[in-house]
């Protein structure tokens, strides 16, 4: 167990490395001299040299690669051309918005995704899970934004329960806070919990029609107790690796989602960035974003591999 | 013809679509009105026999935009299809044909992509090249080239162990033709299928980039973009989001269905392979 995921482990810090190095020489393809975009058209190139020089910007690319990769090792991104503060302070500040809103839209998704699969499986063919899949169909079918602009428009300005957009930050009051992400987390949930239950219903009815449900059911379980007890264990696996996967379009959906709700998470931040050039805080928050994704499917593998002995011996999923 | 009309839901799944397709590109010889002709005095109009889904904030006729939105929706998630199967189909082959180190590195390159979702390679080329459609096309297509790959390296290995395919080798035929002549044809509708539901989330995907002004570009549009106008204005005039949400829900289930139906035609001879795992 501890090689296997001593294994997955150096997968994930390859993959990191190799991502690193891509993000990194892909933008720095990009023309023009952050330094100048600095200093403006106006400036002499006496103090364009200094600047490049205390940026770094004359030293070989891949010592730059070298010492940026190094400087995030310790928690140091440098420091952004437009914004003039560092890079690891100004995501630091968003996530305390992104973050919550992917965890509780996950919370969400699995709380309304699992049970609704769970019942339609056990109902198969009925009323029930025809209905249950039909809403499945159309929820994976919304985009989570679109979704977000119609919630607003039904909760904030007809019923005028919360707040149509905009954030109060934790420190100020935290129960507002929360309040300004219940309709955004909603509208990334829903997608997310139509998959679930699509998946969790294929995996459980799969699951129902193997032998040892049926060797539980012999010595003395109900249906439902069969299935409750090793049905929908055994039917998790796949639903795990779904979510796993799942979360890296949460991410990229809560970036998407934040603009509906001018919410003041790691995507404005982002796209900020891109109109500015900013090209240290561009790398700095994708680089963000690939852990964010590479590290969820890491724990997905290692708890796929607890879950599922029998996928130690294998190697891979 | 006999074959489709068998399975309601992919007869349904497929005309819909058809009909969304063919208003895109119809949108190419005739719309209604110009798209590109703004008329501040006849914005926010509602819908009426001139202006049949009403008129934007600057006048545009919604219809129009509409049909040619859709033209531009469906071309990138096709275009994006056919960058994800052109690359990862052949890698994919080439996986299972070849395995060893070759399947190793295909595999490791696929778990590559997959840390990089298409926004994430739409924010870098954003900040390359700047926004635009053929941006939206490269980030979505990327993302596809793992799953075409994967989705061909499993049907291809279910076959692989085959008789027709050692008859194959016995007559002397290399890895490449082996996966060309024997292991593609064999896959070509497991491919389509997963093709199908690629185009329903590249039709998502490249509403969301465009959304957050990634994808495509004004003067051209998309139901993305329609999307994006009509963010600002949504409290006040929330018609103007109904019109392209709700175009984009319709086409993406037409899509959906006509995958499912298009899954159920062609299971019977998955199971037969065993294979039914490879397009779930």
């Amino acid at each position: 167990m501890i090689l296997f995921a001593l294994r997955r482990f150096i997968g994930f810090v390859v993959t990191l490395l190799v991502a690193a190095a891509v993000i990194f020489y892909l933008l720095n393809l990009l023309p023009g001299d952050p330094a100048q975009f600095v200093l403006g058209i106006n400036a002499t190139p006496d103090s364009l040299a200094r600047l490049r020089a205390q940026m770094g910007l004359d030293l070989p690319s891949y010592q730059r690669f070298g010492s940026w990769l190094w400087g995030m090792l310790q928690g140091d991104f440098g420091t952004s051309y437009t914004q003039r503060a560092p890079v690891a302070k100004l995501i630091w500040d968003r996530i305390g918005v992104t973050l919550p809103l992917a965890v509780f839209a996950m919370i969400i998704s699995v709380a309304v995704g699992l049970p609704l699969g769970i019942i339609a499986a056990r109902r198969r063919g009925k009323a029930t899970d025809t209905g249950i899949m039909v809403l499945a169909q159309m929820g994976v079918a919304v985009p989570n934004f679109w979704f977000g602009m119609m919630l607003t428009l039904l909760f904030a300005v007809t019923l005028r329960w919360l707040p149509p957009g905009g954030f109060t930050p934790w420190n100020d009051n935290p129960g507002l806070a929360f309040r300004g992400l219940i309709l955004p987390s909603l509208a990334l949930a829903l997608p997310q919990a139509s998959i679930l239950a699509r998946v969790m219903r294929t995996a459980l009815v799969d699951v129902t029609g193997q032998d040892f449900i049926r060797t539980a059911r012999a010595k003395g379980l109900t249906m439902g107790e069969a299935v409750w007890r090793h049905g929908v264990r055994n039917a998790l696996l796949p639903v795990l690796t779904v979510l796993g996967l799942q979360f890296a379009f949460l991410v990229a959906g809560t970036i998407i989602v934040e603009n509906v709700f001018y919410l003041p998470g790691l995507g404005r931040l982002i796209f900020t960035a891109i109109s500015e050039r900013d090209l240290i805080l561009v790398q700095g928050a994708t680089m963000i974003l690939v852990v964010a994704v590479t590290a969820t499917m890491l724990i997905v593998d290692i708890a796929y591999a607890i879950v599922d002995p029998r996928l130690r011996e294998r190697g891979k999923p | 013809m006999k074959r489709i009309l068998a399975h309601p839901s992919l007869a349904i799944g497929l005309a819909a679509t058809l009909f969304f397709a063919l208003l895109g590109l119809v949108s190419l010889f005739w719309t209604p009105y110009p798209i590109a002709q703004i008329e501040i005095g006849r914005r926010f109009l509602g819908p009426s026999a001139e202006h049949w889904l009403g008129t934007d904030n600057l006048g545009r006729d919604m219809f129009s935009l509409m049909m040619s939105g859709t033209l531009t929706s469906f071309v990138v998630a096709a275009l994006a299809v056919a960058i994800g199967a052109g690359i990862g189909v052949p890698l994919g082959l080439a996986a299972a044909a070849w395995g060893g180190p070759v399947e190793w590195l295909v595999l490791r390159f696929t778990d590559f992509i997959f840390a990089f979702p298409a926004l994430i390679v739409a924010i870098l080329i954003s900040t390359l090249i700047g926004p635009g459609s053929i941006n939206a096309v490269v980030a979505i297509g990327v993302f596809n080239i793992p799953v075409f790959a994967r989705v061909a390296r499993g049907g291809a290995l279910s076959i692989a162990t085959l008789d027709f395919v050692a008859a194959g080798r016995l007559a002397g035929f290399g890895n490449a033709q082996i996966a060309y002549r024997h292991l593609l044809p064999n896959i070509m509708s497991l491919i389509i299928v997963q093709g199908t539901i690629q185009l329903s989330l590249g039709i998502l995907s490249e509403a969301g980039l465009s959304y957050v002004g990634l994808g495509t570009q004004p003067p051209s549009t998309s139901l993305g973009l329609m999307l994006k106008d009509a963010q600002s204005l949504f409290l006040l005039h929330p018609f103007l989001t109904f019109v392209p949400g709700l175009c984009i829900v319709l086409i993406v289930i037409a899509l959906n269905i006509a995958g499912d139906g298009l899954r159920d035609a062609i299971d019977a001879r998955l199971r037969a392979q065993g294979s039914s795992n490879v397009v779930a």
